[in-house]
């Protein structure tokens, strides 16, 4: 089901953690939201969910405002980030709570709750372990038992809270993979929350990144990696330096001094690079400093550089260098970004 | 300090190694003590309820007299329990849950049937539920004290921080997100209270009671006032232990007082199968 | 639809907290608990004071200075100030043993220290009273000896340790079980002896919960009633602790003078009560461990 958030704001104590945020989310797409703690990520999942209420704002599934409907009618798939399983209650138990809660009127007969959990228990791959009990499962048994739960109920749109945050990395990996193609399958409307880029970028359709309360920039994960749409994006994701420019006469200039690359709009900004898109020059105009370390990186060698000229403050910035580059410490380096991109003060 | 530990390292041995002194001084005092105070005093009470033969016992046990005492007795300690399995999780519940006014003098008064003397609990208990009482002249001509209504109150009072105590450390452990995930999937307040809530708190609830019972049926300073004593209908078995006594016959006391011991360590078996039996079923709780 | 969701809302409903009641069912609740605990905890509180001045202070001091009253009083002090430091010395010497060892039999041995508890009082008089009474064979013999247990001050003492043996320990093995070895092991491998350990590192962590389980001990050691009852004889002026002389002038019909002397054990119980609450609130709830 398409959701659409619509200028909500929410305020604890007048603590604005969420200001203005729009969103549209379409039928069957998978999201994530990403962003440091505190920047709103979760609340924005809980108010999706019904678990908390916007100060102002709306939200839509589908054409139908479900802003004053209430959690228990708004039939929500929610996974929370420690599960929450019902510790008393068999996995089976746990699993048909959201049927047996049901109305009489709207309740299957038990033989169909049975057969759907076992159908369920099947697709998250538990068949079998029907009558353990949560604390007789592992972490990652227990999440599928989450999300099986949250699936019973056939919810118009999945949330999942931190997936895989109380996970070990290894496991994390697997099942990260298993809810791409669990969705894949089921072809569910899905959001989750999560501070791990990699597993935003890697899962997600569209990563929605999140900071203090606002929604940075919406894209695929190629859009905000490559063409990351505000400084805290450029930061946020992936390595990147970070310096101070003005641009004169279509010369990007560092400390008053030409770098060897050329950009239309004038005056004075950041420029932001990442530590790949970067070649090395012999060149009197490019960016240059003393390499103060150096260090191995997979495939490549990263050389950490601070530049200044004579008489600034230096700056620091990690370039990526091919490996049989020559690179000594202390020695001096001349390179020029090829990608990069100036924010505007 | 030597002690059996050290010397035979791989045959069975008392203790894990440590470095730390005093095990051998500290454990054999308090084993010294325990045995003196506790262990042979109670063992004599057994043995004196063994020269008594089965046939003296029962004949004791199966006297008229006897028996309603013993009743009056589990009767009442079983209303009680009951009464505070329901009140006492409430209060435990209000004092977990909600905030208002006066919540923490509150929490702490829940204590005061822990810390009052008996006798001092019974005879204010009794003033105030005696027909001419604060308490008691509103319920006339019904009468409370005197009766074993009175001494179900005065077990109230008795057993309530029992059950208070054991679960609202449990309450207190709840995760929010079991509540909002019960609600996330279609519970209403009462389904998650009753479906969810309750059946967690179950194992904290029935040692609390299990707790409460046994405490109720010990019970003696703060009942013997309230209970106005009528042998048949309100005399309880702790008072008839001292009636005996009085009357110099040792071996009625000591088949009522080996009874009621029995009874109360099936009791603490019970509570000890409960939490264990918790702890195997829903882990570490 | 676009133009719906440029309109926002100015009012919301009222929110319903997923994991909370309704207001009503909260007031409700609350006045229901709070009524419950007036009937039970709260007026029994009230009326003993009320009562011990029904008469004005006069006869309330009267009560309390009066010889038989006195008397009681002293010896409930005297019969506390041994048992009490008996029971503490067992208190440190068995949490000792339990929490900082590893041993067979430990959760056995936990439960034999909690056996008390759960044992009438009428019960744990009973069982000095089969030891030392005329028909034992311990009696006769000390009393050729001039000894005497059973209706004097050494039985009182004797069933006032038996009904407060647990209550120091049951504080501290939590408590000390809690604080595990890390921190002895320390002090041991810089040199320190055992005792000097047990007093610089031991005692510090744990002297909350250990004043708890004093004053929890001495308050139960002063108002207990069953099990003195049983044993002392009730001798007045001679045998009789505060507790018994409350039942005496009870039964006397002496409503003034027995509220006096109970307000004394009262007040004892809301001083306990009142230093639990303060160290739970400055140390956590951690200070005072344990059930009682």
């Amino acid at each position: 089901m398409e959701v659409t958030i619509s200028n909500i704001r929410k305020e604890f104590d007048r603590f604005p953690a969420l200001n203005d945020v729009s969103l549209k989310i379409a039928s069957g797409e998978l999201i994530a939201l990403l962003g440091p703690s505190g920047s709103g990520k979760t609340t924005l999942l809980r108010l999706i969910a019904g678990l908390d209420f916007p100060t102002d704002g709306k939200i839509f599934f589908g054409e139908e405002d479900a802003s004053h409907r209430s959690v228990q009618e708004r039939n929500v798939g929610f996974v929370f980030q420690h599960y929450a399983l019902f510790r008393h209650m068999t996995v089976a138990e746990n699993i048909s709570f959201g049927l047996k809660v049901r109305p009489s009127s709207a309740r299957p007969p038990k033989a169909e709750i049975r057969r759907r959990v076992l159908e369920l228990l099947d697709m998250v791959q538990l068949g079998g372990l029907e009558k353990r009990y949560p604390h007789q499962l592992s972490g990652g048994q227990r999440q599928r038992v989450a999300l099986a739960r949250a699936m019973a109920i056939e919810p118009h749109i999945l949330l999942l809270d931190e997936p895989f945050g109380a996970l070990d990395a290894k496991v994390r990996k697997e099942l990260r993979r298993w809810l791409r193609e669990f969705h894949d399958r089921t072809g569910h409307t899905t959001v989750f929350v999560t501070h791990d880029q990699e597993e935003a970028l890697e899962l997600a359709d569209r990563v929605v990144v999140m900071s203090q309360g606002r929604i940075e920039q919406v894209g695929s994960a190629d859009d905000v990696y490559d063409r990351p749409g505000s400084p805290f994006v450029f930061s946020f994701i992936g390595e990147s330096s970070q310096l101070p420019i003005e641009v004169k006469g279509g010369t990007v200039l560092f400390q008053g001094q030409p770098i060897g690359i050329s950009e239309a709009e004038e005056g004075a900004g950041e420029l932001f690079f990442r530590p790949e898109d970067v070649v090395l020059v012999d060149a009197p105009d490019a960016l240059f400093g003393k390499v103060t370390a150096c260090r191995r990186l997979a495939g490549t060698r990263i050389a950490e550089i601070d530049i200044a000229n004579d008489g600034h403050a230096p700056y620091h910035v990690e370039v990526e260098v091919p490996l049989h580059a020559p690179v000594e410490l202390r020695s001096e380096l001349r390179f020029r970004p090829t990608r990069w991109k100036i924010f505007r003060k | 300090m030597t002690n059996i530990a050290a010397a035979a390292p791989a045959r069975w041995r008392l203790k894990q190694p440590s470095i730390i002194p005093g095990f051998g001084l500290t454990l054999g005092f308090s084993l010294a003590y325990l045995s003196l105070i506790i262990l042979i005093p109670v063992a004599g009470l057994f043995w004196r309820s063994a020269e008594l033969g089965w046939a003296g016992f029962f004949a004791i046990l199966g006297d008229e007299r006897t028996l309603r005492a013993l009743y009056v007795s589990f009767g009442t300690a079983l209303a009680a329990a009951l009464v505070n399995v329901v009140f006492g999780t409430l209060v435990a519940w209000m004092l977990s849950r909600y905030s208002f006014p006066g919540r923490k003098l509150i929490d702490a008064m829940v204590d005061l049937p822990f810390a009052l003397p008996t006798a001092v609990a019974g005879i204010a208990l009794t003033t105030l539920y005696a027909p001419q009482g604060w308490i008691g002249s509103l319920f006339m001509p019904f009468r409370i004290a005197f009766t074993p209504l009175g001494i179900v109150i005065a077990l109230v009072f008795i057993g309530l921080p029992f059950v208070v105590r054991t679960v609202q450390p449990v309450m207190e452990e709840i995760d929010r997100e079991i509540e909002e995930a019960a609600a996330t999937l279609g519970a209403n307040r009462f389904q998650t209270i009753r479906r969810v809530l309750l059946p967690g708190l179950m194992p904290a609830i029935l040692t609390g009671f299990a707790l409460a019972f046994a405490r109720g049926v010990g019970e003696y300073g703060s009942v013997i006032f309230i209970a106005g004593n009528i042998p048949y209908v309100s005399e309880i078995a702790p008072l008839l232990i001292v009636i005996r006594l009085e009357e110099f016959n040792y071996a009625g006391a000591t088949a009522i007082a080996t009874i009621m011991l029995i009874i109360s360590f099936l009791m603490l078996l019970v509570i000890n199968l409960i939490q264990a039996w918790s702890r195997r079923r829903y882990g570490n709780a | 639809m676009p133009d719906q969701l440029r309109s926002s809302s100015a009012t919301s409903p009222a929110f319903r907290d997923p994991a909370s009641e309704g207001l009503l069912a909260k007031v409700l609740l609350i006045l229901l608990g709070l009524a419950f605990l007036g009937f039970f905890l709260v007026l029994p509180l009230v009326s003993v004071f009320v009562e011990a001045f029904r008469n004005g202070f006069g006869d309330y001091y009267e009560a309390l200075i009066e010889p038989d009253a006195a008397a009681a009083i002293r010896l409930t002090l005297l019969v506390a100030a041994i048992a009490v430091p008996l029971n503490l010395v067992f208190g440190l010497a068995a949490s000792w043993a339990i929490a900082k060892f590893e041993f067979k039999g430990k959760s056995f041995l936990i439960t034999l220290i909690d056996l008390p508890f759960s044992i009438s009082p009428v019960i744990s008089g009973l069982v000095y009273v089969l030891l030392f009474g005329a028909n034992s064979a311990l009696g006769p013999f000390l009393k050729s000896y001039g000894v005497e247990i059973l209706f004097a001050v050494p039985g009182i003492v004797l069933a006032t340790v038996f009904v407060t043996f647990p209550f120091v320990a049951r504080e501290l093995i939590p408590l000390m079980q809690d604080q595990g070895t890390g921190d002895e092991e320390a002090a041991l491998s810089l040199g320190a002896s055992g005792w000097q350990t047990f007093w610089y590192v031991t005692l510090p962590n744990i002297k909350w919960g250990l004043l708890y389980g004093v004053l929890l001990c001495n308050a139960r050691a002063m108002g207990e009633f069953g099990a003195v009852s049983v044993v002392s004889g009730r001798i007045r002026g001679l045998t009789n602790t505060m507790p018994l002389h409350v039942e005496i002038l009870y039964n006397e019909y002496n409503m003034v003078a027995a509220f006096a002397v109970a307000s004394l054990l009262a007040f004892l119980a809301l001083v306990t009560l009142a230093l639990k609450t303060f160290l739970e609130l400055r140390f956590g709830a951690g200070a005072t461990g344990g059930r009682h």
